[in-house]
């Protein structure tokens, strides 16, 4: 009951804020949706003691939903630890965005629907995370693309936000292809969806190839491939990834709570309830990795020259979920969701805390025109700093305990793909570490480059969004702390029991914890020289990187234009679907089919019948020669045919 | 109850509703008033005749179920056979679901003629009702090119400005394949001496023989669908309707189609079936994506939604021909599904065509801001049409493309771009409607849904849902026909197999 509860109070939350909110009135909706969510969160944190700490793994069958031929699904819940994690992720993060949106949209005129959204949002995520199958998963899947969707438009009167939104939906829906098409090869291999019966059978479908789309392909490896082009959909990995900056249109919680902490980490949480499939696969594992590391770098380089205070931790946000992927890729699972928790608590804290600076700058966002207020918000200023030193992995904040793991853990696979990982990884920490004291610096300290007016409105945010904040604040300071012994410490076998697979040959996990120490050490290292470098060109030089991005102009636009994938993918996909989509219409349709068809048709017809008509001149004698013509031809033929 | 001709009730019912207000004198307005709440009365009492068809219906069997018969022309074999199986109870109640509510949208929009109006929508449910129940070929036929009248009277009488063009067009295409339905049937007629249809479904036709049947049939059914290249009819047919006509017609007519693949093409002609089916697929995926397409650019909402029907239809074709029980339950389905929906999304437009009296996407925008319910409304409609997991239209695509997976991969690999592809213009048109700011000024004024209206909504909001969260209710009624179906496709297809073996 309990468990029920946990996951369909943001539902009925949402539903009553929906619909009623005009009865219940903004303050109404209010309390309604986050009394809800948080009765929500004390369950999630009962269930992720009874089923991650005390180990009662439990699935509660709800009802049928899809039953045809040998196909059959039902709406399940499944509690795992794997689970459990992540449920007391998503309703403890969606807890303190909820209210901090209390205080944050306290001057929009449509609360209702915004506190609507976000609960339905955390409902989706909630069935996603308990799916006990594949098609339930998809459910929760595009459930959040929509809320997603609806929440990057809410101020849908701005033509950008709309445009946002939609991209995001698509984007997410060329990678909800793959997916879908891996679904069905998976139906097609073990005819069936559900999980366990999966995962039974998937050691015994090690070698066997399928023939899909024409080509012989290993069974699992093609599978897996489907799936994660789902997940690099949702997680926005490299390719799929341009949704990811632009959703950032949304309101702040949103970005916090949807593109940052819960959301964006479907795609991570998939791939690794699906580990008893990947790990049967080296080639699938080994794109994984591939295009984590490539992600984590490619984001991290386009993070350090954006102005947009958002889009800066956006792109982070691309860069830390390409650090899961890869972890996952090199088969440590388990530091790959350690670092989705820690990940979490301090990019929502840091997203919280970017809209507590554009709520004091008075809707400002770009950093260029900030500077100097750390003096006024002291408080948002300090959970500024906690929330960069974690994401920067500075020791024993949470972020340096997941972080490093990752990291040692591509070092520990000793495999190629695993060391250049490592190497894009240690890059990819030196570029955080840097434009995350960019951030810092062109926010709080310096000069203030704002005009007087904005200067003089600066103040602290009220309570109900500071509180969320420090809460946050506590978890991006403790998590790592607190949990490292459980997910990926001595006492990790016993934590996850039977969530998550390693096989045999992939011993990452163990071997990480054996591994020069030069390896562990050397994040930390280049973590501080970013923040040094950061310091020089932003505080003590601050003419340098002007000079630079004179000096190094194409590499200067290359990176600011987000290496031109929008530019390529409107070139590519977006023209020439409407210029196509013209053809057929006027081309196809219009001269074509219609005009040989009917229209030409009954053209035709008419054309026939006017010359017909014109034989009818009414003269005898033109009929009479005609008859004689006609005559002759019969007897000639008829001569003809006689002989 | 039983022993109640309930079908015969069913099918006739709203003709005798026709009867009476063709018999209503009077007052135009009174005339009018009166029209409509006869109409009315008449449908929502054939749906709840309907619903004991339903109840009376036993879902475990897979038998052509509530069977009449009494002699219909003397001195020939050919009679008045009604009955339902799994497969067609769903489109009577289809049909009788959206009647009402069609008739629903139509007050208030409908001013001239509405005597007239409601007499034809009488009797097209009747004939429409009739072409699902019948299990006679000639009575399936009478019905079957029955339903163009009305429709054509609905289009050329109560529609928009190239009304007679567009009446024309439908009614020439859908004539011209209904003629070689005709003479195959003529041919079947003699070749088996009956024109009892489970019989027929029974009989085994010539292979060289059923080639040309089936290709004849197809020249009707995929008008109907309609399949690409032979659409064009249906955007013209559908812009220039009335509301309500759109809606049936989107609704029910093109459901005739499919239903004629599963009625008689899969079921008599196996061998033809199996052999064409690589031109069904390809007509299939050309019109799913050609005409999400198309529908992307379009700039009259109705023609938009008219061509993201075709790329549906294009869906439930390829469920039907790929022969397994997923993939046809999946395009019976979405059938179901997108009558529904695309009923809904005309009802739509027709709610902001009443008031504004345009189509034209770029007159309209920033609607949400006075028109919050109807945003909600449209929203659902738009995510159910896109496929979105928990409403109807996820079930039936996804069974769709999960059966022909099993069978083809290509094929399931293009049409599943239908997956980007209709979220890209549905979003789209949603967009450039509802969302934005509202610059005009006649758009400050509008006004949000009528309690008429959002009786109309609630019904397929509910439908909507419950067909995406629990389609059991739906599915399990199909199981035991489509089994059936299914078991003597292959049946046949293996004898045809020995027998091509053995002339060897």
């Amino acid at each position: 009951m309990l468990y029920v509860a946990a996951i369909f109070l943001p539902l009925l939350g949402s539903i009553v804020a929906g619909l009623f909110g005009r009865f219940i009135g903004d303050r109404g909706a209010q309390v309604v949706t986050c009394l809800l969510l948080g009765i929500s969160a004390v369950c999630g944190a009962v269930i992720f003691k009874q089923v991650a700490i005390d180990h009662n793994t439990v699935t509660i069958p709800l009802m049928t939903w899809i039953q045809s031929g040998t196909m059959d699904v039902g709406w399940a819940l499944k509690f795992d630890t794997l689970t459990a994690v992540m449920v007391v992720v998503v309703t403890w993060v969606s807890f303190m965005v909820h209210v901090y949106s209390v205080g944050y949209m306290s001057h929009d005129p449509s609360v209702p629907r915004f506190m609507s959204y976000l609960s339905l949002f955390t409902f989706a995520m909630l069935m996603l995370v308990t799916a006990d199958n594949l098609v339930q998963l998809f459910f929760g899947w595009e459930g959040v693309g929509v809320a997603s969707y609806l929440l990057i438009g809410f101020w849908y009167e701005k033509p950008s936000a709309s445009a946002a939104a939609i991209k995001a939906f698509i984007v997410n829906r060329v990678g909800d292809f793959g997916f879908a098409l891996g679904i069905f090869g998976i139906y097609f291999l073990f005819d069936s969806v559900t999980f366990d019966a999966i995962f039974a059978a998937a050691p015994g479908k090690v070698g066997a190839t399928v023939s899909f789309f024409g080509i012989e392909w290993d069974a699992l490896t093609i599978c897996c491939l489907l799936l994660f082009v789902g997940a690099m959909g949702k997680s926005a990995q490299l390719g799929l990834h341009t949704w990811l900056p632009d959703a950032m249109e949304g309101p702040t919680p949103v970005s916090a709570l949807i593109h940052a902490a819960t959301m964006v980490t479907a795609g991570v949480f998939m791939v690794a309830r699906m580990s008893p499939l990947f790990e049967f696969s080296d080639t699938a594992l080994m794109v994984v990795t591939l295009v984590g590391a490539a992600t984590a770098f490619f984001a991290a380089t386009v993070g350090c020259v954006q102005n947009d205070i958002k889009r800066i931790i956006a792109y982070s946000t691309c860069s830390q979920l390409g650090y899961m992927f890869f972890a996952i890729g090199v088969s440590a699972y388990q530091a790959a969701i350690f670092h989705l928790m820690t990940h979490a608590f301090f990019k929502a804290l840091l997203f919280l805390g970017a809209g507590s600076v554009i709520h004091a700058m008075s809707d400002e966002q770009d950093i260029r025109r900030m500077g100097g207020i750390w003096k006024h918000v002291k408080v948002t200023w300090a959970l500024m700093w906690i929330g960069s030193l974690a994401l920067a992995g500075i020791p024993f904040f949470a972020g340096y305990y997941s972080k490093d793991t990752i990291l040692e853990a591509a070092f520990a696979a000793h495999s190629n793909v695993g060391l250049l990982a490592y190497a894009l990884g240690v890059g990819a920490a030196f570029l955080t570490a840097f434009y995350s004291w960019r951030l810092l610096i062109l926010t709080f300290h310096g000069k203030p480059r704002a005009d007087e007016h904005v200067m003089a409105h600066v103040h602290e945010s009220p309570a109900v969004m500071i509180l969320p904040l420090m809460v946050l604040a506590a978890g991006a300071l403790f998590s790592g702390w607190l949990g490292y012994d459980m997910f990926v410490g001595h006492d990790q076998q016993q934590f996850w029991g039977a969530s998550i697979l390693n096989i045999d040959a992939h011993k990452t996990m163990e071997n990480l914890h054996h591994i020069p120490g030069w390896v562990a050490i050397l994040p930390t290292v280049v973590a501080v020289s970013g923040i040094v470098l950061a310091y020089i060109l932003y505080a003590v030089a601050p003419s340098i990187p002007a000079m630079l991005a004179r000096s190094f102009n194409g590499v200067y636009l290359f990176l600011l234009n987000k290496w031109y994938f929008d530019e390529l993918y409107d070139y590519l996909f977006v023209k020439p679907a409407f210029k196509l989509g013209r053809g057929f219409w006027q081309g196809g349709d219009g001269a074509l089919i219609d005009g040989v068809g009917p229209d030409g048709v009954a053209a035709a017809t008419r054309e026939i019948a006017r010359k017909v008509g014109r034989l009818q001149s009414g003269f005898l004698y033109h009929y009479a020669f005609a008859m004689l013509i006609g005559v002759a031809a019969f007897v000639t033929w008829y001569m003809f045919n006689a002989r | 109850m039983t022993d109640w001709p309930l079908l015969s009730l069913t099918t006739f019912l709203p003709l005798v509703g026709a009867l009476f207000i063709l018999a209503i004198r009077g007052e135009p307005q009174v005339v009018a008033r009166n029209a409509r709440n006869v109409a009315l009365l008449t449908s929502v009492a054939t749906f709840i005749v309907s619903l004991f068809v339903l109840g009376n219906f036993d879902a475990a069997s897979a038998e052509m179920q509530l069977k009449e018969s009494t002699t219909w022309l003397p001195g020939t074999n050919i009679a008045y056979t009604m009955g339902v199986d799994g497969i067609s109870v769903w489109f009577v109640l289809l049909s009788t679901f959206l009647t009402p509510i069609c008739i629903l949208s139509s007050i208030g929009a409908v001013e001239t003629r509405v005597k007239e109006y409601m007499v034809s929508f009488l009797v097209l449910e009747t004939m429409m009702v009739g072409m699902f129940c019948a299990l006679d070929m000639v009575l399936f036929y009478v019905f079957f090119e029955g339903v163009l009248i009305p429709m054509f009277i609905i289009i050329g009488v109560w529609g928009g400005a190239r009304r007679v063009y567009a009446a024309f067009k439908f009614f020439l295409y859908t004539l011209a394949g209904s003629v070689l339905m005709l003479i195959a049937l003529l041919a079947m007629y003699f070749q088996a001496d009956t024109t009892d249809i489970p019989t027929l479904m029974a009989h085994s036709f010539p292979q060289g023989m059923q080639l040309w049947l089936w290709l004849a049939f197809f020249a009707s059914f995929a008008v109907k669908v309609p399949m690409w290249p032979v659409h064009t009819w249906l955007p013209d047919a559908h812009v220039e309707a009335p509301t309500a006509g759109s809606v049936i017609l989107a609704g029910v007519l093109l459901k005739m189609g499919a239903y004629g693949f599963l009625r008689f093409s899969v079921p008599m002609f196996p061998f033809a079936s199996e052999y064409f089916t690589p031109l069904v697929y390809t007509l299939s995926i050309v019109a799913v994506i050609y005409t999400s397409l198309v529908a992307l650019v379009q700039e009259d909402m109705k023609k938009l939604i008219a061509y993201s029907s075709v790329a549906h239809m294009g869906f439930v074709t390829i469920g039907i021909f790929s022969m397994t029980p997923q993939g046809v339950e999946g395009a019976i389905f979405q059938m179901l599904s997108h009558g529904v929906v695309s009923g809904a999304l005309f009802l739509c437009v027709g709610v902001v065509y009443d008031r504004m009296h345009t189509r034209e996407i770029s007159r309209y925008g920033g609607l949400a801001q006075r028109m919050p319910k109807y945003a909600l409304v449209f929203m659902i409609m738009t995510m159910a049409s896109v496929g979105l997991p928990g409403t109807s239209g996820f079930v039936g695509e996804f069974l769709v493309l999960l059966g022909v997976f099993q069978v083809n991969t290509w094929v399931a690999l293009f049409a599943a771009t239908g997956l980007v592809l209709g979220a890209a213009y549905m979003l789209y048109l949603y967009r450039r409607v509802v969302f934005g700011k509202i610059t005009r000024d006649d758009l400050k004024a509008i006004l949000d849904l009528s309690p008429r209206e959002v009786a109309m909504f609630a019904p397929l909001i509910a439908i909507v849902i419950w067909m995406g969260v629990y389609p059991p209710t739906f599915l399990d009624p199909m199981h035991a026909s489509v089994a059936k179906l299914i078991d003597n496709f292959e049946l046949a297809r293996a004898a045809a197999d020995g027998l091509s073996v053995a002339a060897r």
